[in-house]
């Protein structure tokens, strides 16, 4: 089970080598991997319909409790079929509709990795493994959906989808990662005994609301609705492929799979009923008035998954029983039209439904296949969108309480779906023929056979229901209710949701037959536009753009100065604060008088002397007006600081101290002459600020010093062991010297190292310039 | 035995002598470097096997014994430190015989590079504070000629403000070196992990731990002091900004690392409290500096800072899985940060600028040149199953455990933020179509010297492999990482390496 999963992903790797061996047969010849993978799946079905579950085990990071487990179930199975049977149909049809276009290449390695990893999505146990496929297939849909990305519209559309879905993903992130800690497991199948204890836990409310995020944006549910319609930017295979039959449907699959986990509640009951029962609602409206063939058909596959979602949050067995069917019917009848509107597009140049009509005269299979699939979208009997139909009427008609709101909403958004599914795919093939382009012609059989399959079956599996699709969905119902089973018949005797049917065809029909004045009207509806999501995307997008730029300006202004007043102003806070925070006003002023007392006991005349000129000399160089005398007053106090070495005994260190103050002090003199005349430039208020930051960062110095020398060192082993072994061991007199070329040697190489290689940076900056020509 | 743990630090010192007495000779020097590199990474690879299988070892320099001397000590943090330093070296000795002028080689930039990396090495290898400040002013010296040569006004501009910031930081260091020496009498890092718990007053290391976190913070360009790195990482030549991304930050993380793990860990509620704060900030702040940013090295080093937050927020977290995380990322993002630099590097030489407004059309030019850009793109923004989402996931589920869950928050909108700018550079770079203004001035892979194109090519495909590897196969690296966390979370392991279990 792993190697089929993964043979999307190495069939991506040698998909450039196909085509570069035969670019003719390369597309058909590709599409032996997805029917090789519906096979396979396929000979999974005999044990699924006898009750058995088939499990295999991949560890792959067991570390991290990351395994690529397997699991085939009813409903996994279910989902599996699907995926690599339209992947087939999609991969032929491919191979025609982009036989011309120079991206063939990345569109068969993009796609394969989408199939694999959906695949991967729909049969793995492990959710963090799950995960890992789950995103795959938003940056697989991204790459596809920015397919045409000379255009600017398809960026914007690739982008928005991505951060969508991929936001959503990160949500979902959080409470897989949130779940298993509580749950202790990863494995999908184990979670569900841990049922009470995480609908008790004080988290579930987050956990639910983040799961739902990731759910509800991969799914195309209000208010993450607005990336699907966009995605359709992408070309008309992965359209109907991934942004209506599969990938969208993944948050879907997501949703039944924890309802044994995390659903039985009345937050989860309100949040999937009320937000799928408002987007199925909405969206079913909007799409009446697209103009755009795709466009109609994505705000309509809007609208199914937002039925899909009520449908799993009235969580009953009836309503998963009506949601799988409802599923299976929609994946074929809308995958259909999708690639009729493909072979429209392709043949006419145009998706504009204003702009075609009577097509049947030229594309007669493409008329059947868009007939028959649109009868099966409106919930005509035979078809089995008739059955889905009905079954969804019973569950709402069952919904207890708020039952008689759940059913109007129900039947007026499938009124507005029998509407759309006749505008998309039977009324361009009737009436009067018009078409922009003149050389319409019926596509050729790759384009065809598969939607033709698909027509068919959705009127075979409604026709012979009992016999053919009942048995798997059973199955798929029994992965969530192990006892629960249905039976599924057209025809239910004549009750309320039979009437209702005929109601929702009447309606339909007057829809279909005023188009042009439900537009009107529906167009007459203003709603604000601050109102729509995709409005809020852009808000939120441009907005943290602009806190963005606002943030760095602010913080990255280019000003050196500023940089340093935020350093020390951080060592103050962090510093002093701890300074402050953790020893007691009782332990610093100790600390203090002791350093006092101890000045005031070994003070003499030179000392005082001296601290008095380095004072007065400091001052000096900061209120100076003139850089010569800043700079001599510096030197004075760094030659009187190597009297202070010289007094306490160290005459080496004074030596180095007080040839690098003059070394220094002649450099800048030097300097100065080539310097421009001194300013200032700085404004009062600045200075006061500076004056306050380095007085503030000064005296945290002093104190610390202070604080730490009045209570001694800890240990004077390291000094204790310089002074008896230097002679002994180090054979020399002078215990800084051994220090410095032996108990430390290497400090002194380091150093030596970067003396030199100052020396070598300086030079080759000097002559690199001269030789540059430059100033 | 021991004294191959000098090598890392030592023998790049050697090539770089050999290579100065080669000064005229640039060609000598390319070989040399080349050689070199790869024998360091030989070297380092042998090391850290025998690390991982012999436990931590030490070199006492001079036979001084610890305390008293100086030593090298190695423990798996240090190894990997010295492993992807080898890597990256090796990568960019490759990568700057393709894209170095002449000019650059003839002035002393493979001596300059090799010293750097001794520094670095240093700095990773020693287990004396005051020996680490040596390293880091070998590394500052170096990093600064390199940044400054050419001479460029732009790079002058940015090396002074590195330096200056750099040098305040070493500032602190080495005062705080002092004063931790004036309370403690020591500098052997061992020594200092076993004295401080000793202390009587326990305030004044907390207000250590602080200094050392401003000084090493600014090190690694944590909020609010990374201001030296977007000045100038967009400066000097591809080749440099890469070793620059990939490593400098990284010593300073290191440092965070080494000294918040063995000493200050005596009050860690305070102390990595503020850690975790700022790791937040870091991320949050540098992600928006990326997202608003229009040149690719630009919206790079920004992302370097924000990636910097999460190796710190697993440090912050001080759990077993946090601080494995931290290694892994720090690991994880050296080598996706080099790499993509490189890549901007040959999106440069093909199109003679870094502009996201001039560019565009690469993708169709070089569809190689792409993947090679997603892979690691991809890999920095956290998308399965990269080495970089295995780097998130751990923090991230390292953050819940210890139930900090706005740091998870944070973590995974910064990874979405991630994600938005590595997708911004790929549709502009790549996806957009050049306008027809800007694309006169540009040249074609064609027109390149077959041997120019190979080793500009060679290592980023070496870099990419190596974070598919890790991607595919996290495993093997997350023991590694667990058992380095597990050395470092256990401070008597290391002290007891270095001082021997008597003392």
């Amino acid at each position: 089970m792993l190697i089929a999963v993964l043979s999307g992903f190495i069939v991506a790797c040698i998909v450039p080598l196909i085509f570069k061996l035969n670019r003719k047969v390369a597309g058909a010849l590709l599409s032996i991997l997805p029917l090789s993978l519906f096979i396979f799946y396929l000979q999974f079905l005999p044990n699924v319909l006898a009750g058995e579950k088939i499990l295999t085990t991949f560890y792959w990071i067991p570390s991290l409790k990351i395994n690529l487990n397997f699991m085939i179930d009813g409903l996994n199975l279910l989902f599996a079929l699907i995926i690599s049977g339209i992947g087939f149909v999609v991969y032929l049809y491919a191979s025609a509709y982009l036989a011309k276009s120079e991206k063939i290449v990345p569109f068969y390695i993009y796609i394969s990795i989408f199939m694999a990893s959906m695949l991967g999505v729909v049969t793995c146990n492990n959710t963090l493994a799950l995960f890992v496929f789950w995103e795959l297939t938003s940056i697989s849909s991204f790459l596809l959906i920015g397919f045409n990305h000379e255009q600017e519209r398809s960026r914007y559309a690739a982008l928005q989808s991505l951060l969508v879905t991929a936001g959503g993903g990160l949500a979902l992130l959080a409470s897989v990662i949130i779940i298993g800690q509580i749950a202790g497991t990863y494995e999908i199948s184990q979670m569900s005994a841990f049922h009470s204890n995480l609908i008790n836990n004080a988290l579930y409310p987050s956990i639910l609301i983040l799961f739902l995020i990731g759910t509800f944006t991969k799914s195309a549910q209000f208010p993450f609705h607005f990336w699907l319609p966009n995605a359709m930017e992408a070309p008309t295979p992965v359209s109907a492929y991934l942004h209506s039959a599969t990938m969208v449907k993944a948050g879907v699959f997501l949703m039944i799979k924890f309802l044994p986990i995390l659903g039985g509640t009345e937050l989860w009951m309100w949040l999937l009923g009320g937000f799928g029962g408002w987007t199925m609602l909405m969206a079913s409206t909007m799409a009446l008035k697209q103009t755009d063939l795709k466009r109609l058909l994505a705000y309509s596959t809007v609208s199914v998954l937002g039925t899909l979602t009520m449908l799993i949050g009235l969580g009953g067995e009836k309503a998963i029983s009506a949601m799988i069917i409802y599923l299976f019917a929609h994946s074929l009848y809308k995958g259909a039209l999708f690639l009729t509107a493909g072979i429209i597009d392709h043949e006419t140049g145009t998706r504009d439904i204003r702009n075609i009509s009577g097509l049947r005269k030229y594309l007669p299979i493409t008329a059947l296949i868009g007939v028959l699939a649109a009868l099966s979208g409106m919930g005509i009997i035979p078809f089995i969108g008739f059955i889905g139909k009905e079954m969804l009427y019973e569950t709402a008609l069952l919904s207890g309480q708020y039952s008689t709101l759940f059913i109007t909403i129900s039947v007026i958004s499938a009124v507005n779906i029998f509407a759309v599914m006749a505008y998309s795919g039977i009324l361009p093939f009737f009436g009067e023929y018009k078409s922009p382009s003149e050389h319409v012609h019926e596509a050729p059989f790759q384009m065809t056979s598969g939607p033709v399959a698909f027509a068919l079956l959705g009127l075979v599996s409604g026709l012979f229901a009992g016999s053919t699709v009942d048995g798997l969905t059973n199955k798929a119902l029994q992965s969530i209710f192990p006892s629960a089973s249905h039976h599924l018949a057209l025809f239910h005797g004549f009750n309320l949701p039979l009437l209702l049917s005929a109601l929702t065809i009447v309606v339909g029909l007057i829809f279909v037959l005023n188009r042009k004045s439900l537009v009107e009207f529906i167009e007459k509806i203003r709603i604000p536009e601050y109102f729509f999501p995709s409005k809020w995307y852009d808000y939120i997008f441009n907005g943290t753009l602009s806190f963005a730029e606002i943030q760095t300006k602010f913080l990255q202004n280019g000003h050196l100065r500023y940089y340093i007043f935020t350093i020390l102003a951080l060592f103050i806070l962090l510093v002093g604060g701890s300074f402050f925070g953790f020893n007691t006003s009782g332990s610093i002023l100790n600390a203090f008088a002791i350093s006092i007392e101890r000045s005031i006991a070994g003070i003499d005349i030179y000392d005082i002397s001296m601290l008095i000129t380095v004072l007065i000399a400091s001052v000096f160089a900061l209120l100076s007006q003139g850089r010569l005398s800043a700079i001599a007053s510096m030197g004075i106090v760094g030659a009187l600081i190597s009297l202070i070495y010289i007094i306490y005994g160290a005459p080496d260190l004074a030596m180095t101290q007080l040839s690098i103050e003059t070394l220094s002090v002649i450099l800048f003199v030097l300097v100065l002459y080539k310097l421009p005349r001194f300013f200032t430039y700085s404004k009062l208020k600045t200075r006061i600020r500076d004056l306050v930051i380095a007085l503030a960062f000064g005296s945290i110095f002093t104190m610390i010093i202070i604080f730490v020398s009045a209570y001694g060192k800890f240990d004077t082993g390291l000094s204790e062991y310089f002074a008896q072994t230097s002679y002994l061991i180090g054979h020399g007199k002078n215990i800084v010297n051994v220090i410095l070329v032996d108990f430390r040697g290497f400090d002194t190489m380091g150093e030596i190292t970067v003396l030199s290689i100052a020396a070598v940076g300086v030079y080759s900056l000097l002559r690199l310039r001269k030789q540059g020509g430059e100033q | 035995m021991n004294s191959i743990l000098a090598m890392p630090v030592v023998f790049p010192l050697f090539i770089g002598i050999i290579m100065l007495f080669f000064w005229k000779h640039r060609s000598i020097q390319r070989i040399i470097n080349a050689l070199g590199s790869t024998i360091t990474l030989v070297l380092a690879i042998y090391l850290t096997w025998y690390v991982k299988t012999s436990g931590i070892q030490c070199l006492y320099i001079g036979a001084w014994k610890a305390p008293f001397g100086i030593i090298f000590t190695a423990d798996l943090l240090t190894m990997t430190m010295i492993l992807v330093s080898a890597i990256i070296g090796f990568a960019t000795s490759i990568y700057s015989l393709g894209t170095m002028d002449e000019t650059r080689e003839h002035f002393g930039y493979y001596p300059l590079l090799q010293i750097m990396i001794m520094g670095i090495n240093g700095s990773f290898m020693t287990g004396d504070l005051f020996n680490m400040f040596v390293w880091f002013e070998v590394l500052l010296i170096s990093s600064f000629s390199l940044v400054a040569l050419g001479g460029k006004r732009s790079q002058l501009e940015g090396a002074i403000k590195y330096v200056i910031l750099n040098l305040l930081s070493s500032s602190l260091f080495v005062v705080g070196v002092g004063i931790l020496y004036g309370i403690t009498g020591g500098l052997n890092m061992a020594d200092l992990a076993r004295k401080i718990p000793m202390l009587p007053n326990k305030g004044i290391v907390n207000v250590m731990a602080m200094f050392f976190l401003v000084s090493f913070g600014i090190k690694a360009a944590i909020f609010p002091l990374f201001f030296w790195l977007p000045a100038s990482y967009h400066t000097p030549p591809a080749a440099v900004s890469a070793i620059f991304a990939g490593m400098l930050t990284k010593v300073g993380v290191y440092a965070l690392f080494r000294v918040f793990t063995l000493i200050f860990v005596t009050d860690v509620a305070f102390t990595h409290t503020i850690i975790i704060i700022i790791a937040m900030l870091t991320m949050l702040s540098g992600v928006l500096g990326a997202a608003s940013q229009m040149e690719f090295r630009r919206i790079l080093s920004f992302h370097i800072i924000s990636q910097i937050g999460y190796m710190i927020l697993g440090l912050g977290l001080m759990t077993p899985l946090g601080i494995a995380g931290g290694v892994f990322y720090i690991f994880h993002h050296i080598i996706v940060k080099t790499n993509l630099f490189f890549v901007s590097g040959v999106v440069n030489e093909l199109k003679g600028t870094y502009l996201l407004k001039k560019l565009g059309g690469v993708l169709k030019l070089y569809p190689l040149l792409g993947l090679l850009f997603l892979i690691p793109a991809l890999s920095l923004g956290g998308v399965p199953p990269l080495s970089g989402f295995w780097a998130k996931y751990t923090v991230a589920v390292a953050a819940v455990e210890k139930g900090e869950y706005l740091a998870l928050a944070v973590s995974l909108f910064v990874g979405l933020l991630t994600l938005f700018s590595m997708i911004k550079i790929w549709n502009e770079v790549f996806w957009k179509e050049q306008k027809a203004e800007f694309a006169a001035e540009q040249q074609t892979l064609r027109q390149l010297p077959k041997f120019k194109i190979a080793m500009m090519f060679a290592p980023i495909i070496f870099l990419a492999a190596i974070t598919l590897f890790i991607g595919l196969n996290p495993e093997p690296f997350l023991n590694y990482a667990n058992e380095a966390a597990h050395q470092l979370l256990n401070p008597s392991i290391y002290i007891n390496a270095v001082l021997g279990g008597a003392q």
